[in-house]
């Protein structure tokens, strides 16, 4: 044994190897890759777990001030990268990993950056349902903001062309994957909106993975589908697939098929529609109609006209009756009638169906001078005379339209 | 009113108002014949719209200053 070597307490050993360590610049400051294990948070708030690789194993403890910065919840089996110092323990006299920030890896990663960005907008309230616009019942022109290759503008243009071909539509060509995507998707957004080269925008592409989609869940495109004047279906990807700008868009399509077919009408459908419109109108007319014919055939059917005289007749034996001065009475009363039967013949004029015609109005006779009120009363090619208020015009039908 | 201007839309939107004024039956004669006139040129305008339809597919090309152009669009494959 060598004399000269100093006999050192346990604790003066760890010290001195913690000093070594903590002289160490990269010990002082070291990104770790690795797989967390046994993670447990403590009523203290520090967090204590162990990251491993397929040979080795590091403790590494999380004080509770770094800890609560984390947006995700680090669980066991997850990939991170760890940044942090490594020093040791003096009282177990083991090393470990002194971590201040944790870094889910690969699609972790992305499911964070997901979650962080849903948060902060949808606290800024660009999910909010009354910010969503109603979709047009039958657009007449629909862009699409999407890839002009591959297969979701073809689903979509096949649909639409299959249920809507009344609309316009006008491929607005973009990236829909890469660095670039998100800020033409949202370039071109914008550009529609300006040019307003659109009723309805529908934006999305085929299905892909997360790192495929993820221009959908960038800032620039869900800002721009918020801005927009022109309402917006987001469809990306699959049916499971969940995009940012899903929530922001007026409404979300599970597939770019799927938003073809919400975004026009079926035309067979409109069709029928229209028809029952149709019917409608007609039946609604006719009771306006209806109800004015039954109010003249009223009017013509009443006593006065059709016996004009028994007014007189009535009047003129109460006049007998009251006066008693039947002679005076009489001439006074005929004097009265006389000058009401007047009145009443201006009237019966006027019903008349000539002064009717004196407005325009003409009769038409079959050859056997039966009226026509129909347009099945006769054939084209029959003849038939026209009445007017001066004359008659003898005719020939050419064609029938109906109502 | 004039019809022809009005694209599917407005005639279908203007359409259903009509019959629903008819259909109160609150319009006076003259008017409600009226109204039968517009919704019968209005129905004739949708059908036509929606006789003709042959899908009109552009791809955007954003000319020199920036304006938007539209050339036609492959969609055969």
């Amino acid at each position: 044994m060598n004399a000269e070597l100093r006999i050192l307490t346990v604790s003066q050993l760890s010290r001195h190897i913690k000093g070594l360590m903590d002289r160490d610049e990269l010990l002082s400051g070291v990104l770790i890759r690795g797989e967390i294990s046994n993670y447990k948070m403590y009523p203290s708030g520090h967090h204590y777990f162990t990251l491993k690789d397929a040979d080795s194993a590091l403790r590494c403890v999380m004080f509770r001030g770094d800890a609560v910065r984390l947006r995700f919840r680090p669980e066991n089996g997850m990939q991170v990268i760890a940044a942090g110092r490594v020093s040791v323990f003096p009282r177990d006299g083991q090393y470990q990993l002194y971590c201040v920030d944790l870094t889910p890896e690969g699609a972790g990663r992305l499911q964070v950056a997901f979650e962080q960005m849903k948060r902060r907008l949808q606290a800024e309230g660009l999910f909010d349902p009354a910010n969503k616009k109603p979709l047009p019942t039958y657009p007449g022109r629909i862009a699409l903001v999407t890839s002009p290759a591959g297969a979701a503008v073809r689903d979509m243009l096949r649909i639409l062309r299959a249920r809507w071909p009344m609309s316009r539509v006008l491929v607005v060509p973009v990236r829909v994957q890469g660095e670039q995507a998100a800020e033409e998707i949202a370039a071109a957004i914008d550009y529609v909106n300006y040019y307003d080269l659109g009723d309805l925008i529908i934006t999305g592409r085929g299905g892909g993975s997360v790192e495929d989609l993820w221009a959908f869940n960038e800032e620039p495109v869900a800002r721009a589908v918020f801005n927009s004047e022109i309402p917006v279906i987001s469809a990306v990807g699959h049916e499971p697939d969940v995009t940012i700008s899903d929530f922001v868009a007026d409404l979300r399509a599970a597939t770019p098929s799927n938003a073809a077919e919400l975004a026009v009408p079926d035309r067979a459908e409109v069709e029928k529609h229209v028809q029952q419109l149709g019917c409608r109108l007609l039946r609604a007319v006719e009771q306006p109609v209806a109800a004015a014919r039954l109010r003249l055939e009223q009017l013509r059917r009443s006593r006065v006209l059709t016996d004009p005289a028994a007014g007189i007749r009535e009047k003129r034996l109460l006049l007998d009756y009251q006066s008693g001065k039947l002679l005076y009475g009489m001439e006074q009363a005929l004097a009265a009638q006389r000058q009401r039967m007047g009145r009443l013949a201006a009237a019966l004029d006027a019903l008349s169906p000539l002064k009717v015609l004196g407005r325009g109005y003409a009769i038409a006779r079959d050859e056997n001078g039966r009226v026509l009120s129909g347009v099945r009363q006769i054939e084209p090619g029959d003849k038939f005379d026209l009445r007017l208020v001066d004359g008659t015009l003898a005719c020939r039908v050419e064609e029938r339209k109906c109502l | 009113m004039a019809t022809k201007k009005l694209d599917f839309e407005q005639s279908m939107a203007r359409l259903e108002e009509i019959v629903a004024l008819l259909e109160k039956g609150e319009a006076p004669l003259e008017q409600s014949l009226a109204l039968f006139e517009e919704g019968t040129k209005l129905m004739a305008n949708c059908s036509a719209l929606l006789d003709k339809a042959e899908q009109k597919v552009s791809l955007l090309k954003v000319g020199d200053q920036g304006q938007p152009e539209e050339v036609p669009f492959d969609t055969e494959e």
